[in-house]
């Protein structure tokens, strides 16, 4: 168990936003991305973000928990609103701090970017906090299901898409286990000069390595012992359903999109 | 080195909604060249407690000290080094961590992160072989090329090499064949008399709690659950089943004996030869023994 966490790792729930279906979610969750870049008055932007914060709320998870899976990025949300602050000179100035002028246009721009920055990403986690991965692929396959027509291998890419997310808590119990096992013996991963440290690395990877080539070969031999064969003729163990749930949320979605036409200026 | 627990507990992933607390105001000493067996179901609590031994992990409340070391949770402790050089860990397949080209560097990977000598580590590294019980010529060999109970005893030699003076061994024999694991525990024992460790060993089976232990630990959901002599504690049938821990099969066998012949044999570390035999001149009627 590490101590630090991904970002938007799932944590189970029965809100509102869990039992969406998983399509209905991934669907909301590409036009949202698509229309923030329409946003442009003070209306529109508040609407997207009461639309954001009404999702996570009703996520049912603790705010604070949401914003701490943020924090890797917060750091980004700042870089980029510094970086409008000081390069755009556009506007008349509003004051002057220690010799820099700070341009109207700089404040604004630096403000919505760093705002749009902030929904798409924490619209996006909220996908990933209240949907399993598994979820997510059987969506994904769903949702492309058009392009099998013209061959390209649907099934084959969601195969892969959910084996890799299914061993990734694997791999990271393995590395932890791993990792303390040569710190027993005396590995130091914290101190020691760049190359010390890339060299206490090495003791690390090749288990890693050979353990991970080992339950690849294990899982396609189990697959191959229960007839696994590709896409065609497979069954569903989890049907999806769109249910009311479903088109009662894209009805709330789909008055924020109009809204946000009426409110562009 | 005498070990103290001091109202330890452990908590994972504080503060978030994967919160668990691993280990609750646990209280117990090992002291110095004793052999403990650490027992308990799935969950309870064991490998997290080991792993405050040579401080992989800190406690979150309470005070660990392993002879002149101390691990508590408001200071950082400077010696973790020293720590790990003094305790020797063999975790669950130890198999996994070897990573070398040949069983030789892997052996000696341990002392040479503690700056050993070359000459030094060359001897260790001979006698750390011997003690496993492996062939010389294996030495140049890969350990990739080795069946698993060899790469089992490569690991264990790695660990033997930093010259431990306290021994943990996290369920040593698991997925051995019931020869191997009969080897690896009687090596265990022999290694803990002849270089007077402080053993902690930390299994699933109560037969090896019996035969090798000097005193066990029960934990269950974290805490204490019940310690004492081995003898002592696995008489207490009850008490055992309701942590769903077993009476090693002898102990059970012996009282059955008793009822069914109204008997008095108690196990003093026979084997299961030597009941057989103390049995059999019984029941041939040489009821010299009540």
């Amino acid at each position: 168990m590490s101590s630090t966490m991904m970002i938007g790792q799932y944590i189970p729930g029965r809100s509102v936003v869990h039992r969406l279906d998983p399509r209905t979610k991934i669907s909301i969750i590409f036009l949202f991305v698509v229309i923030v870049f329409f946003a442009n008055s003070v209306m529109s932007y508040t609407l997207l973000t009461l639309f954001s914060l009404g999702s996570a709320f009703a996520t049912r998870i603790k705010v604070r928990y949401i914003l701490k899976g943020l924090k890797p990025v917060w750091f980004l949300i700042i870089f980029t609103f510094l970086l409008h602050l000081f390069m755009t000179r556009e506007g008349e100035v509003i004051t002057t701090v220690l010799g820099w002028d700070l341009y109207r246009e700089a404040v604004v721009q630096g403000a919505t970017i760093s705002l749009r920055f902030f929904l798409l990403i924490m619209v996006t986690s909220l996908l990933t906090l209240t949907t399993t991965p598994i979820e997510i692929t059987d969506a994904i396959e769903q949702l492309l299901g058009p392009l099998k027509k013209v061959r390209f291998p649907v099934h084959e890419l969601a195969l892969m898409m959910s084996i890799s997310l299914r061993f990734i808590p694997t791999l990271m119990q393995e590395t932890e286990k791993i990792s303390k096992a040569q710190a027993s013996r005396g590995v130091d991963f914290r101190t020691g000069s760049f190359k010390d440290r890339v060299k206490a690395v090495i003791p690390l990877l090749v288990p890693l390595f050979v353990s991970a080539f080992k339950r690849a070969e294990e899982l396609a031999m189990a697959m191959e012992a229960r007839g696994y064969k590709g896409g065609e003729g497979r069954t569903k163990l989890r049907e999806l359903k769109i249910g009311r749930v479903d088109y009662v949320i894209s009805g709330v979605f789909l008055l924020v999109v109009i809204g946000l036409f009426v409110t562009r200026t | 080195m005498d070990i103290t627990f001091k109202n330890v507990s452990y908590t994972y992933q504080p503060d978030s909604p994967f919160e668990f607390k691993a280990l609750h105001d646990l209280s117990f000493e090992i002291r110095s060249g004793s052999f403990v067996a650490v027992i308990g179901h799935t969950g309870s609590g064991k490998s997290t407690l080991i792993q405050h031994l040579n401080g992989l992990l800190r406690p979150t409340g309470g005070v660990v000290t392993i002879g002149p070391y101390r691990l508590s949770a408001d200071e950082k402790n400077k010696q973790l080094r020293e720590l790990r050089e003094k305790v020797g860990v063999v975790f669950q397949y130890p198999e996994h961590q070897l990573f070398e080209e040949t069983v030789e560097k892997d052996i000696a990977f341990g002392p040479t992160n503690f700056g050993v000598d070359d000459e030094e580590i060359k001897a260790r590294t001979r006698e750390a072989v011997d003690a496993v019980d492996l062939d010389k010529s294996m030495l140049e060999r890969s350990p990739f090329d080795l069946s698993g109970g060899q790469m089992r005893r490569v690991a264990i030699a790695g660990v033997l090499a930093m010259k431990p003076e306290v021994l943990v061994l996290d369920e040593p024999t698991a997925g051995l064949d019931p020869r191997g694991q009969r080897e690896i525990m009687s090596m265990f024992s022999h290694l803990h008399k002849e270089k007077q460790l402080t053993t902690v060993l930390v299994t699933h089976s109560m037969e090896d709690a019996l035969a090798y232990a000097d005193h066990v630990i029960i934990l269950n959901q974290g805490k204490v659950y019940k310690q004492g002599a081995p003898l002592e504690l696995f008489q207490q049938k009850e008490a055992l089943q309701a942590v769903q821990l077993d009476v090693p099969e002898v102990i059970e066998f012996l009282a059955k004996v008793n009822e069914r012949f109204e008997t008095h044999y108690s196990y003093q570390g026979q084997s299961i030869a030597e009941l057989a035999k103390e049995l059999a001149h019984y029941v041939e009627g040489g009821r010299g023994h009540e």
